[in-house]
């Protein structure tokens, strides 16, 4: 079921499967590319679209730490938004690039997470995720508290996104919708070609080996903390990027994009989706993308439904979508 | 000056007393059970709005006996049905469960008893200040201190003296053992959940008296906790105390000298022991992995 054939199971895949998984991604691909086109018919919007691609992502970059690492981080949001907050921040005061704005918030980003993947890359387990939630805690209080600068809880206005200029020609990223989810599109599939590139590589494999056995792993020779500390560092990385979309899709960036609750989402998200396969996030994000949607417009207590929800998922849907297809698909 | 810097040094120990018991709670249940209880602080808020419930009926002294013990019964129902299934799984899914459960218990708080905060009557006995000078020692703080102290000597008591807490601190380094040597491993599991959520009821009445009661009261003391827990050691119960009064004081000096930084002190303190002394201040060695 995912791009990656042999990661998930370990187990070498017969040509069907394979083949089985191709066809997969294409699917993939096939949706992701139409999918303004859809949308409005079956009820949303073309925002709402850039809103799963964006999601997705910053949810597979999750798992790539998650899924493929075996390392729970439940700070994510941190990286998440030091990335949304770096792009409004230098649009805002510094100058009003786009391409700038990603640079600089994915970089403020990628550096917090080497400074904290570089404390924590000891830890394990549950403690490795109580540290990294703490950790998440940090940036939220100082987007909080320094309001001169960041807006503090009412979030940074008074930026908005500015076309891509590309020299042969201009991108209206900023007035028109699809512009913007082709440009959001694009950042993806980039981001998720290297991530996939990386699992395929020996590092990669070597990350899954520390996932599955940890102690193997080391008698194999593989540095887990300095593989672990990477993991984490690519990981964020992505995330940021993601971060940076999410403000350029909003124009807006406020505090709740770095708070804990933002964390847990990209972990249900990963949950949800299937966090043993590839894919399994986006399809998790973009259910939990709709589902937001439609359920904020319909009631008042999205916290209970959100919370309930988590609470279903734990207990009766551990695996997740694709995990669940592919027990059947094995039977 | 020095009133200045006293009043917000006690300031930040009655904090830090707070953030000591709520981290004690989340230990006691991390230590045993290997379970992050995200929920602790909606147990928290569970137990003061209870407590607000009961105002009318048994007064202040009889809430602050019948609420935290309220609460546990709760917590003791919630280990039971829904976190009792996630034993010998991946922490992954009890830490998302419980996070689920946090906003699902914010959410209930803020549907029975509204989102304004409310106003929680402390008696007028304990109000009043006892001394000119210093102004802060109204007599209701003083009491808490004592109070937290008291709780933590307890909890320590219960976990030194009696059957149940040499279960728990011997299932906290072997659980295998134990069960083998015939305890029931479930249920002490689930009395050691009640014992914490009990605190975090505990905390929750004192804090609701000193601090005002709304439905995010619970969420704004838990993520120090989890600080606490970290500065002072994973795995060891004084430390944890230990951590707690620390970083309260430390936010508490803080306050008067850089007030934007309340917050992010603790973090602070947090990333230089976990530069210095990873297994934190009092933390056994070998807990981390």
């Amino acid at each position: 079921m995912s791009a990656l054939p042999h990661a998930s199971a370990g187990v070498p895949a017969n040509p069907g499967t394979a083949l089985r998984e191709h066809a997969f991604t294409f699917l993939v691909w096939l949706l992701l590319l139409s999918m303004p086109y859809w949308m409005g018919a079956v009820g949303g919007y073309t925002e709402l679209a850039s809103r799963v691609v964006i999601m997705g992502l910053a949810a597979m970059a999750l798992n790539f730490l998650l899924g493929f690492t075996g390392v729970l981080s439940f700070g994510h949001a941190a990286y998440f938004g030091l990335g949304a907050y770096g792009v409004a921040m230098t649009v805002k005061y510094l100058a009003p690039s786009t391409p700038l704005g990603l640079l600089v918030g994915v970089a403020v980003a990628t550096v917090a997470a080497a400074v904290i993947g570089g404390l924590i890359r000891k830890m394990r387990g549950v403690y490795f995720a109580m540290v990294t939630i703490a950790f998440g805690q940090v940036f939220y209080f100082i987007t909080f508290r320094w309001n001169t600068v960041t807006g503090g809880d009412d979030g940074l206005t008074g930026w908005r996104r500015v076309p891509l200029h590309l020299g042969f020609t201009n991108v209206p990223i900023d007035t028109n919708d699809k512009a913007f989810y082709y440009f959001a599109l694009a950042i993806f599939a980039a981001c998720v070609a290297v991530m996939a590139f990386i699992l395929r590589s020996p590092f990669g494999r070597s990350l899954i080996a520390i996932r599955e056995n940890e102690r193997r792993a080391r008698f194999l020779g593989i540095p887990v903390e300095q593989h672990i500390w990477i993991s984490f560092v690519i990981s964020a990385f992505f995330a940021a990027v993601a971060g940076g979309l999410y403000a350029l899709l909003n124009n807006f960036v406020d505090p709740r994009a770095l708070r804990w609750d933002m964390s847990g989402n990209f972990v249900i998200m990963a949950v949800l989706g299937g966090m043993r396969s590839f894919w399994g996030p986006l399809i998790g994000a973009a259910i939990f993308v709709a589902l937001q949607d439609y359920v904020s417009s319909q009631t008042e207590n999205w916290m209970s439904f959100i919370g309930t929800f988590f609470i279903l998922v734990v207990l009766f849907f551990p695996r997740g979508v694709l995990g669940l297809i592919k027990r059947r698909a094995s039977k | 000056m020095t009133q200045l810097i006293l009043f917000n040094v006690f300031n930040g120990l009655i904090v830090g007393a707070f953030y000591a018991l709520m981290a004690l709670g989340l230990s006691l249940i991390l230590n045993l059970s290997g379970v992050i209880n995200f929920a602790h602080g909606g147990f928290l808020a569970l137990g003061a709005y209870i407590a607000y419930s009961l105002l009318p009926f048994t007064g202040f002294w009889g809430a602050l006996v019948i609420a935290p013990v309220l609460t546990a019964v709760i917590g003791l129902i919630v280990e039971r049905v829904l976190i009792r299934p996630l034993y010998g799984r991946d922490p992954l899914y009890s830490l998302l469960l419980t996070f689920g459960l946090a906003y699902v218990l914010e959410d209930v708080a803020r549907a029975i008893w509204g989102a304004q905060s409310v106003p929680f009557q402390v008696p007028a006995s304990l109000t009043t200040p006892l001394s000119a000078q210093f102004f802060f020692l109204t007599g209701y703080r003083i009491f808490m201190v004592v109070l937290v102290a008291a709780a933590v000597g307890g909890l320590f008591f219960i976990l030194n003296r009696t059957r149940l807490g040499m279960r728990i601190r011997a299932g906290t380094s072997d659980l295998e053992t134990v069960s083998t040597l015939g305890v029931n491993v479930r249920i002490l599991r689930n009395l050691n959940f009640g014992l914490g959520i009990y605190l975090a009821g505990l905390a929750g009445v004192l804090a609701a008296g000193l601090l005002g009661l709304e439905p995010t009261i619970g969420t704004s003391l838990i993520m120090p906790s989890f600080v606490a827990i970290i500065v002072g050691g994973l795995g060891s119960l004084p430390g944890t105390l230990l951590g707690g009064l620390l970083i309260g004081v430390a936010s508490g000096i803080t306050t008067v000298y850089f007030p934007s930084a309340t917050e992010a002190v603790i973090y602070v303190m947090m990333g230089i022991v976990l530069l210095i002394r990873p297994r934190g201040l009092l933390g056994e060695e070998g807990r981390l992995q």
